[in-house]
């Protein structure tokens, strides 16, 4: 079979100008997909919205594709859903942060969702450690005013209002970071699980 | 010697046939026997209400007591239908009402309901017992509690995925004292508060109660009492759970929990946080039905924990979160499952969240009696789908997404045709397939030449040509629902044998390659056919051009002729 992007196609009625060279993503989906034809794919994308010429491809929307029932994406809409980055790791998570109701509660998810991360205790403080190297990471989240602080300071409540997405640094890299409280971020030198 | 047979054992005989294609088929071999059917028929299911009209259905079946619906297009679901398309249900109950019907049970799927036809329902049925509403919208809290203040006998009152507007009345306390009928309660789709000592109350009185869905606004305290007060559900759906596992309610919860140990079926947790889990790991091991698919706040580790003791599962619905290890443990715990759903967890996340062709497998080698499959998935490959065909030859339900709707397969890059291939080969069972990823007209060849039973299927983004189109009309003799977008199939494949539209309930294209000139060609032959164009935005001005391409075509059969409720944006050609 010869190579996807060079086949040649039949003329058939589809939509004209199929594109057999474009390697376009789904949104959100950084990710380049090497499909064959795309046929009515990539017109789906370009022509089911106006905007979509205004903005890079990879964010355009197919409508009604996955085919998941509006009822359960309107759904998973509810609750305050922040992004969730790890330093080092190559994808991102969600959270729900009104799900919970302390920063233990959080951090304890944060160990369950990023599997290579369990709970330590450091100098008496639940902190975060890769189980691999040791490393210890630090939440941080960026808040209302596009401020990274340090998770943890503020009153739960306060922190869920404000927080617009969470990263969990390097401790190393967590240096001079902005907090609520006038303190610098502690670094435990000795660890124990 | 059957013309001899009396009318009343002719009844008796038939009041041992439920299946409707049953009933369809002895009605077709005489006259005598199609009017002893039809007299002694109770429960009547019409597919598309546009196909019969009530007038016509109550005439044929005057003693019917039982009614399903189906109104929009199955693709409706996927915002793919502008509102106010149709499918309105009042008709069907001013005919029935006028008919004196004794009806008792309707149950409705993707269909407008009015607060108005509730109110005229309740009034009009003094039998009444079970209301069944999925997909549905276009009434109001109003409309249930006039279902609740006057349907002396309800039994069921089912709500499922609704868009209902919250009048925050009160339509629970509608329910009169005298109200001891309630077998199940569904009300998870509701968003408003509802008043809690009225339902603990009704719950209180309704000892028949089998199934109890609840709302999000049910507090976690409530579901603790309501719980007590019910021991003997089967069916639990709870949205609203307990956050904080060191709380009272957490602790009465629990003890609840254990002694409700008739609990078959679970579902809801929309907001529950992973450490209150354990609450439920007294049942867990009774559980034949879970659905957590509701439940984003559930990670992998957690959901393993819970698995862990459902051995005795027939169904799960998942998010994907569940990631493929925690597939793997559902294959080496579920042994009895015969039905995985796996649903995208975010439908914009980045990088390698979802589940994979790995899961797919595992779950295939370990769970032999599998037989219903909705998988949203990252990635597949042929190879995986070819084993998951040799573990699992009884699928009837076979539906594959992923999330690129052209993706090739992830090892090979060749198109998914000979993974589908293997799947229709190996099910000679399967009734309904929804295929996605790079495809060609080579799939629709194998489907064509193995689906034999094959009554559904959904094409996205696939094929090359009319060829692949016609594989599948001339070849799957059964086939009722074919719905097909964005995909290069054109006037050819549509006209070419007109005739099997007339077997089949109805044709959905959209963004493919018909024409108006094909569409109005089909109508003009097939009179007995409803070829429906759907016209969205204001390039349609006055009659297109036959040469112009039709965005969204739905077909079907009907005895009836066009619709007359078509509204502006669906020209009946």
């Amino acid at each position: 079979m010869s190579p996807e992007n060079t086949r040649d196609l039949p003329e058939s009625e589809t939509s004209g100008g199929l594109k057999t060279d474009l390697t376009l993503g789904l949104p959100g989906d950084s990710q380049v997909q090497k499909s064959g034809i795309k046929r009515g794919f990539s017109d789906a994308v370009h022509s089911n919205d106006a905007k979509a010429e205004s903005q890079p491809p990879s964010k355009a929307q197919v409508v009604g594709w996955p085919p998941v029932r509006t009822y359960r994406k309107n759904l998973m809409k509810n609750g305050k859903y922040v992004k969730v980055a790890v330093d080092g790791a190559p994808y991102l998570r969600k959270v729900n942060l009104e799900i919970y109701s302390s920063y233990q509660d959080l951090s304890t998810a944060m160990g369950d969702m990023f599997t290579c991360l369990i709970i330590c205790n450091v100098l008496n403080e639940r902190k975060l450690v890769d189980s691999a190297n040791g490393e210890e990471y630090v939440p941080t989240y960026e808040d209302k005013d596009g401020d990274w602080m340090l998770v943890g300071d503020v009153p739960w409540k306060m922190f869920v209002e404000s927080c617009k997405r969470l990263r969990l640094m390097k401790s190393s890299e967590a240096i001079g970071l902005g907090s609520a409280a006038p303190s610098t971020p502690s670094k435990g030198s000795s660890t124990s699980c | 010697m059957i013309n001899y047979f009396p009318e009343e054992v002719l009844w008796h005989v038939f009041s041992f046939l439920t299946s409707h294609p049953d009933r369809n088929a002895a009605s077709l071999v005489c006259k005598s026997w199609y009017n002893v059917e039809r007299f002694s028929r109770g429960k009547v299911f019409i597919g598309n209400c546009y196909a019969i009209s009530p007038e016509r259905m109550i005439s044929r079946f005057p003693r019917v007591r039982s009614l399903t619906l189906k109104g929009k297009p199955h693709f409706a679901d996927f915002n793919l239908i502008p509102q106010d398309w149709g499918g309105n249900v009042y008709p069907w109950i001013v005919a029935m009402a006028k008919g004196s019907t004794n009806l008792e049970e309707l149950r409705l799927k993707r269909m407008v309901v009015s607060d108005e036809s509730l109110e005229l329902l309740a009034k009009s049925f003094p039998n009444f017992k079970s209301l069944v509403l999925v997909s549905c919208e276009g009434f109001t809290t109003d409309g249930l509690a006039a279902i609740a203040s006057n349907c002396r006998f309800l039994r069921e009152l089912d709500l499922q995925e609704n868009e209902v507007e919250d009048r925050r009345g009160q339509w629970l306390s509608c329910f009169p004292d005298s109200c001891t009928s309630l077998s199940s309660l569904n009300f998870a789709c509701l968003k408003g508060e509802v008043n809690v000592a009225a339902l603990e109350r009704l719950v209180a009185r309704c000892r028949n109660l089998k199934s109890l869905r609840l709302n999000h606004a049910v507090p976690p305290d409530a579901l603790q009492k309501i719980l007590a007060q019910a021991p003997q559900l089967v069916d639990l759906g709870a949205d609203s759970f307990v956050h904080d596992p060191e709380s009272e309610t957490y602790n009465k919860l629990k003890n609840v929990m254990q002694k409700c140990s008739s609990i078959r079926s679970l579902s809801g947790f929309l907001d529950v946080n992973a450490r209150c889990l354990p609450s439920i790991y007294p049942i867990c091991i009774n559980l034949t039905s879970l659905n957590l698919s509701y439940a984003p706040g559930i990670y992998s580790k957690e959901l393993v924990k819970l698995i862990h003791k459902c051995k005795k599962l027939q169904r799960l619905w998942i998010l994907d979160t569940i990631g493929d290890k925690g597939l793997g443990v559902v294959a080496s715990t579920c042994k009895e499952l015969q039905e995985l759903r796996v649903f995208p967890s975010d439908l914009h996340v980045v990088g390698n969240v979802a589940v994979t062709e790995e899961g797919l497998v595992a779950i295939s080698a370990g769970c032999p009696n599998l037989n219903s499959l909705l998988y949203f998935c990252q990635q597949m490959t042929n190879a995986a789908l070819i084993t998951v065909a040799k573990n699992c030859p009884n699928f009837i339900r076979f539906r594959l997404c992923t999330l690129n709707p052209t993706i090739p397969d992830a090892v090979t890059m060749q198109p998914l045709d000979e993974g589908f291939g293997a799947i229709v080969q190996s099910c000679k069972g399967l009734k309904r397939l929804s295929v996605s990823g790079l495809l060609t007209d080579q799939v629709f060849l194998y489907i064509g030449m193995y689906a034999e039973q094959l009554e559904m299927l959904s094409i996205a983004f696939a094929g090359d040509s009319d060829k692949g189109m016609l594989y599948v009309l001339n070849g799957c003799k059964k086939l009722k629902k074919l719905e097909i977008r964005d995909s290069p199939f054109g006037n050819m494949a549509l006209l070419a044998d007109t005739g099997k539209y007339e077997t089949m309930r109805s044709l959905w294209m959209s963004s493919c390659g018909v024409t108006f000139g094909g569409c109005k060609t089909l109508a003009e032959k097939m009179p007995r056919l409803n070829v429906e164009i759907i016209n969205e935005g204001d390039e349609m001005e006055g009659r297109p051009d036959d040469r112009q391409k039709v965005e969204k075509m739905y077909l079907y059969r009907t005895l009836v002729g066009p619709r007359k409720d078509a509204p502006d944006f669906v020209w009946t050609l």
